[in-house]
């Protein structure tokens, strides 16, 4: 069994303070990554490129630049473009796409010092809930190596659950960063929607997509949110409102704090364990000096339909760029239109294709008032849920999924059973709010031991608050084991 | 399909034409991208990530366009929207590298604008919107296509009438009107042959006192408002013949056949793309302040249509001379400035359009371009005034002020051609003219006035053509008394 990464604050300072290199901690990434090949975690590793880019990060602290995350091994998601490096969505149809710009989230971390040691399996394009819609076939959850790592970030969420690296970034359209981060017993944040800059994240739903870290530590995505949060020209739904340094009130505790339990996200379908641990979590909050009480935001049953109208109209269009003229994969045919649909019928997956005919439909002339229009309407309603929750809570506790991780196989025949285990993640990218995944124990699932997360949930631009109540969560749950792959094979 | 025949007789018919005019807007960046805009240059070069349609690539809007689009709505007196937003047209071409084109379909950036032709009747402007430009696609005819994205995302502002104009010639006529105001507005160079102003037609008839309108056709491919006048009239032949004929127009887009002198179809009602019209989620609404309206009006010029009218109130203008001199806001600003040194309209205009435009011409050169400044050109129009110079002298001094920066007194001076307008220097060569030419004098005093020319020639003639003609003339008067 390896060694836990530190905190990234104490990892980086050691760099700085060259009691390591950044290049060691770079190589141990990339050995880890090689040891767990099999859990099909990384679409692509480059190690010459990582070592240079540690090597260099060395030559940076050595000449006293402040570098906060100096050394830092992270992995991206594979739908964060990495400029010269391959960038493939999970998808045949960008299978040789390079781009030539780093995303600006990436951009930030490699200028604090972190280094990007691969990219990690995806759900094509981000859409979907287990990895298992990957091109390049699924990864496995480190805790149960026949069970899926929840998607769409599940390698993201993998990388981190199992050891290779302290930090990776995620995307969260419906739930994409905090449903594995669940999965796989890692601390995964969404930003409030305009917190991050989008700039280099292939859309998928471009009002909804926010990218956020996954990491060991609810400390750790406090630091990767302050350097990759702010203002940024190149893209216009991106707050320039200052950023508070979250780490600054982590230790503060949660006296006074007001927390609400959302009575629809504990009902019917949610596993008894995993409604147990949003009790535990609740219990402790109660102890340390919270007020718990019982909210409700009634319009969350609506949150499935709407969520999957809105996504997948802004994704068929998102996604028509991918026609095989400009660059990615074209199919050689005699006509412009058979060149269309050939290229995108070879280069896009089954549920990518699905979710293109259904946006596209619904906003097809005499079907946009009855689809996108109400799904929009929906949508104000929900977030109006949250804005009157938030009159008298200051955050909210749910679970992030019905049930732990589910088997691989189990759920890809139904599209509609797969999209339902969003239900409890998709109205925060439907109102913009800020979504916190912080593991809270492990349960007896199926045979199978598996980390259960708690959701927490706060108003706009309020992470300070959730990063701070799940770092209470974190420090008075105890330490929980780390997951058996390694120790195990 | 050839050229059908104007009706002989039956149901008059009165076309109705609105149209919708693309102008891409002078600014320094793309619509969404800092991309250059500029014209011409090796394909594809003038490219980045977003304009090739990269796939994590943002649109950001460009303030320079938005502030372009409300110079046309203030001279358009139309209203500038407070709230507008931006909507994807979702189609798939290899010249538009998203799949979709950003533009604005229900909250434009103005609405409800005016233009008036000279008559007086105005042509109402149903909205202008901002958008973005297409690449272009070069057919080659072999078995490859290629694709330029240079244009590709060059801001465009469209403006669509109102179905107003009711022939051929007034719709020309709204044409040239609105390029003119564009161009005097300084919101895009307006020239046609290198596509930055575009117009699409829309053409339909109905019986004349009929409220209801006809189904129309739309006229692509436009290139020249001369093509665009001889399309409506094919098209207005050509719908006429068909409701003659008993049948039904078919709603379609059509292509003008620039060769062949007629349209043909390009697709019909049927066939036209549904563009699944959304809101775009990249960008945000924008909110358009008065003060930043405000801040534009304070830079709108007088329009061309109200220069005009000021203009042909001065001495001896008349409504041509106004016409031409209002046609570049750069010729009214410099017969403005040269007048203000001159003094007299009429001789100044007289100079300009055609002495001036004239060497011009020959040089190749613009008003802007010509390097003389207006207060010279109104110097020499006083000197020729004041008898200082002749017009044939005044023509040698505008050539020699070409590239040289001396004013035309000194040009007067250097080239020899100064007048000799006083009298006490012209009498005693007068007198010896009359002595010199005693028949003359005689067919003068017998009243035949045109002998007089023969004494002014013999003057000239002593004088290398320096006298004043109209001085030796008044001399002439006075001395055969």
């Amino acid at each position: 069994m390896t060694a836990p990464w530190p905190q990234i604050d104490a990892l980086a300072a050691s760099v700085r303070n060259r009691e390591r290199s950044a290049e060691e901690t770079v190589r141990t990434a990339l050995e880890r990554s090689s040891a767990h090949e099999d859990l099909g975690i990384f679409l692509h590793v480059d190690e010459a490129r990582a070592l240079d880019a540690a090597r260099a990060v060395d030559r940076r602290a050595l000449e006293g630049h402040d570098l906060p995350l100096a050394g830092v091994p992270i992995a991206v998601k594979d739908n964060l473009c990495t400029r010269e490096v391959p960038t493939t969505c999970g998808s045949r149809i960008l299978e040789n796409f390079i781009p030539p710009y780093d995303a600006t989230a990436i951009a930030r971390l490699q200028d604090a010092g972190a280094v990007v040691v691969g990219k990690t399996n995806l759900d094509e394009f981000a859409m979907g809930s287990s990895n298992e819609n990957s091109a390049f076939g699924s990864v496995k959850n480190p805790w149960d190596t026949t069970r899926a790592p929840g998607g769409s970030s599940g390698g993201s969420a993998a990388a981190v659950a199992a050891g290779i690296v302290p930090v990776a970034l995620g995307s969260d359209t419906g739930g994409s960063i905090r449903q594995p981060a669940a999965f796989c017993g890692t601390v995964g944040l969404k930003p409030t929607y305009g917190r991050v800059s989008r700039y280099g994240l292939v859309a998928f739903g471009s009002s909804l997509d926010q990218i956020g870290p996954l990491t060991n530590r609810v400390g750790d995505a406090a630091r990767v949110l302050t350097i990759i949060a702010g203002g940024d020209p190149r893209d216009a739904t991106c707050s320039n409102d200052p950023v508070p340094d979250v780490t600054e009130a982590l230790e503060g505790g949660v006296e006074g704090l007001r927390i609400g339990l959302p009575k629809e996200y504990l009902g019917e379908g949610i596993e008894p364990s995993v409604r147990e641990a949003v009790s535990d979590a609740a219990e402790r909050l109660a102890a340390g000096g919270a007020q718990v009480r019982e909210v409700s935001l009634p319009h969350t049953s609506y949150a499935i339909p709407a969520y999957y109208v809105v996504a997948t109209c802004e994704a068929s269009s998102n996604l028509a760029r991918f026609d095989g003229i400009h660059y990615g994969r074209r199919a050689v045919a005699s006509d412009l239109a058979t060149t269309y649909e050939r290229s995108r019928t070879e280069g896009l997956g089954a549920e990518v294709r699905r979710r293109i005919l259904l946006g596209t439909f619904a906003l097809s002339a005499g079907h946009y008032d009855a689809y996108y229009d109400r799904a929009m309407r929906v949508r104000t309603l929900i977030r109006r849920d949250f804005e009157l929750a938030f009159e008298s809570v200051d955050a909210l506790i749910s679970p992030a999924g019905p049930t732990p991780a589910f088997r691989l196989g189990e759920k890809t025949q139904d599209p509609l059973e797969m999209y339902l285990a969003d239900i409890l993640t998709v109205a925060a990218n439907l109102a913009g709010v800020p979504g916190l995944v912080v593991p809270e124990k492990l349960v007896e699932f199926e045979g199978a031991a598996l980390p259960v997360g708690v959701q927490l949930m706060g108003p706009m631009w309020s992470e300070a608050t959730l990063l701070r109540i799940g770092h209470y969560l974190e420090r008075t749950r105890g330490d929980l084991p780390a997951p058996p792959i390694g120790g195990r094979s | 399909m050839t050229d059908p025949q104007p009706p002989a007789s039956g149901i008059e018919y009165e076309p109705v034409i609105g149209i919708e005019v693309h102008v891409q807007l002078r600014t320094h960046s793309k619509m969404f991208t800092p991309a250059p805009n500029t014209y011409g240059e090796g394909p594809n070069t003038k490219t980045d990530p977003y304009t090739l349609g990269l796939p994590g690539t943002l649109p950001v809007a460009n303030k320079e366009a938005f502030t372009l689009a409300i110079r046309v709505g203030l001279g358009l007196d139309a209203e500038i929207a407070s709230y507008t937003k931006f909507d994807r047209k979702n189609y798939f071409y290899p010249d538009l590298p998203k799949g979709y084109q950003i533009s604005q379909m229900d909250l434009p950036v103005t609405s409800n604008g005016k233009l008036p032709l000279a008559n007086g009747k105005v042509i109402r402007i149903n909205r202008a919107h901002l958008e973005e430009d297409a690449g272009k696609a070069m057919h080659t005819g072999g078995d490859a296509s290629f694709v330029d994205l240079n244009r590709a995302g060059i801001p465009l502002l469209e403006i669509v009438s109102e179905a107003d104009m009711r022939s051929a010639p007034e719709a020309v006529e709204y044409l040239e009107r609105l390029k003119l105001l564009l161009r005097y507005l300084d919101v895009s160079d307006c020239d046609m042959e290198k596509g930055s102003l575009r117009c699409d037609v829309n053409v339909s008839i109905r019986p004349k006192g009929m409220e209801a309108f006809g189904t129309r056709t739309e006229i692509k491919n436009l290139n020249s408002f001369k093509a665009a006048e001889k399309a409506i009239g094919f098209e207005i032949r050509r719908h006429t013949s068909v409701l003659q004929a008993g049948d039904e127009v078919v709603q379609a887009t059509m292509l003008w056949d620039e060769d062949k002198e007629q349209t043909r179809v390009m697709r019909t009602k049927e066939e036209s793309a549904d563009y699944r019209y959304f809101p775009d989620p990249d960008l945000p609404p924008h909110h358009i302040s008065d003060s930043w309206v405000e801040e534009v009006r304070a830079t709108i010029p007088e329009l061309p249509w109200i220069r005009a009218a000021r203009l042909r109130s001065l001495d001896g203008i008349t409504e041509y001379d106004a016409g031409v001199l209002i046609q570049d806001r750069a010729v009214a600003d410099f017969f403005e400035q040269a007048l203000a040194v001159s003094g007299d309209a009429k001789a100044t205009c007289n100079w300009i359009t055609s002495e001036l435009f004239g060497v011009m011409k020959e040089r190749g050169h613009d008003i802007t371009s010509c390097g003389i400044p207006p207060a010279r050109l109104g110097e020499l129009v006083r000197l020729v005034k004041d008898g200082i110079v002749g017009s044939g002298g005044g023509k040698k001094v505008l050539h020699a002020m070409y590239g040289t920066d001396k004013d035309p007194a000194a040009l007067v001076d250097e080239l020899g051609v100064g007048q000799i307008s006083d009298e006490g220097a012209l009498e005693a060569i007068v007198r010896q003219a009359l002595e010199a030419n005693p028949d003359t004098v005689s067919d003068i005093k017998a009243g035949k006035k045109k002998a007089a020319g023969a004494i002014v020639g013999w003057v000239m003639k002593e004088t290398k053509g320096s006298a004043n003609p109209g001085t030796v003339n008044k001399l002439i008067r006075q001395l055969l008394g």
